[in-house]
């Protein structure tokens, strides 16, 4: 289980997201622990739910194989290499933080994660657009933005007063276009 | 502080990130974010950019990745501890717990509603952080220099389709040798002997070749 879970995520770039194919790879085809539609429920029940999507899966797996002990081991068999290689990396950059390679270094990575957030920003917008459609989209995105950036309310209060609408309100809305 | 107050605080940053990010852990980074500069300026925006861009050059999920360095920096190996139990253990029970009101949880439109509700706000923040990128990439490089590379990455990760932590790993790389190659490059426009451009060929590497390319050209259409 150490192994299946180590792999998934060690070959999974950009992600938890990124780890599900690879997750599925093993969890049904390799090991056989579920069949593809009971990984398909998991999935469900994964994007239900908040936090990050590869711990759930590996907690619910390892719960499901072996226990607890099971979820111990396939949750840390998921985080533990990837967090104490950043941990190594970070600790080596911040050694050499006022040498000018790693300035450079700094500099230049900065347009990359520009565009990646970029990229997602587009991907969260169109989940949502084919969600809630465009007029909730934007109504919801402005009053968010100006309560965020404009009045500075916390992030996790703005957050949940999009739960309370999402569930109080808008399942009692027609769906507009 | 206390050392006790500062494991008070991680907890309570990631537990609000743990069970407040929606759609994994690419978009739980701008709550992140305001934890960690905003609310209890354990970083500046600026190293938390980097603590992001290396995050995204390793494998594995981003999200735990974030919460074990910001925890370590804060408090050591009991902070990295700390924060990643703290962020993963409440919705890793939930997932063991709930899994009986799967079909439930599945069909309420309550569910759906608040799932789809929360993506709006998410995309704001994820945009307005894109935004502080881009700025922070004009601010460190120059507007059109910035805008070059950023182009380049656009081409690189949406156009080509290649791996986000390929590409970061790509910029590193030509960051090494970017400021020497900048100055080399002016000292040669200036008509000095020019002495480290070799070196920094030489070092460059395959990785840097693309990007430098672009910095060539619109570093001498910067000049008179």
């Amino acid at each position: 289980m150490w192994w299946g879970f180590f792999i998934s995520n060690v070959l999974g770039y950009g992600g938890g997201p990124s780890s599900i194919p690879l997750m599925q790879n093993e969890i049904v085809q390799h090991y056989h622990w579920m069949t593809n539609s009971q990984f398909a429920n998991m999935l469900a029940l994964a994007n239900a739910l908040p936090g990050p999507i590869a711990t759930k899966i590996a907690a619910f797996t390892g719960y499901g194989v072996g226990g607890w002990l099971g979820l111990v081991v396939a949750t840390a068999a998921t985080v533990l290499p990837s967090a104490m290689a950043v941990v190594l990396l970070l600790r080596l950059l911040n050694r050499y933080r006022q040498s000018r390679p790693v300035k450079g270094m700094t500099a230049l990575v900065q347009p990359v994660i520009a565009v990646l957030m970029v990229v997602l920003t587009w991907q969260i917008g169109r989940d949502s657009v084919s969600g809630v459609g465009w007029i909730q989209s934007m109504c919801i995105a402005a009053v968010a933005w100006w309560a965020m950036e404009r009045r500075k309310v916390h992030p996790a209060l703005v957050i949940v007063a999009a739960f309370i609408y999402g569930g109080l309100i808008l399942p009692h809305l027609p769906r507009l276009a | 502080m206390s050392r006790g107050r500062t494991l008070w605080e991680i907890s309570m940053a990631m537990l609000r990130t743990g069970i407040l990010g929606y759609g994994g852990g690419p978009s739980t980074i701008p709550l992140f974010r305001y934890e960690a500069v905003e609310r209890y300026r354990w970083v500046d925006n600026e190293e938390f950019g980097q603590i992001l861009a290396v995050a995204n050059t390793l494998p594995g999920p981003i999200a735990t990745k974030m919460a074990a360095y910001l925890g370590y920096e804060q408090a050591g190996l009991m902070g990295a501890v700390t924060a990643v139990v703290v962020h993963i253990l409440p919705t890793s029970l939930a997932m063991v717990v709930l899994f009986g009101a799967l079909g439930l949880l599945r069909h309420s439109p309550v569910v759906k509603g608040v799932i789809e509700a929360v993506d709006p706000v998410v995309a704001v923040m994820l945009g307005v952080m894109a935004y502080e990128f881009l700025s922070k990439t004009w601010k460190g490089l120059g507007k059109w220099v910035g805008t070059a590379f950023a182009a380049v990455a656009f081409l690189l990760l949406v156009v080509f389709q290649l791996n986000p932590g390929v590409v970061v790993l790509v910029f590193l790389a030509y960051g090494l040798v970017h400021y020497r190659w900048a100055d080399a490059l002016r000292r040669r426009s200036a008509g000095q002997p020019d002495t480290g451009a070799a070196g920094a060929d030489a070092a460059r590497g395959d990785a840097g070749r693309q990007t430098s390319a672009t910095h060539q050209q619109t570093s001498i259409t910067h000049q008179p």
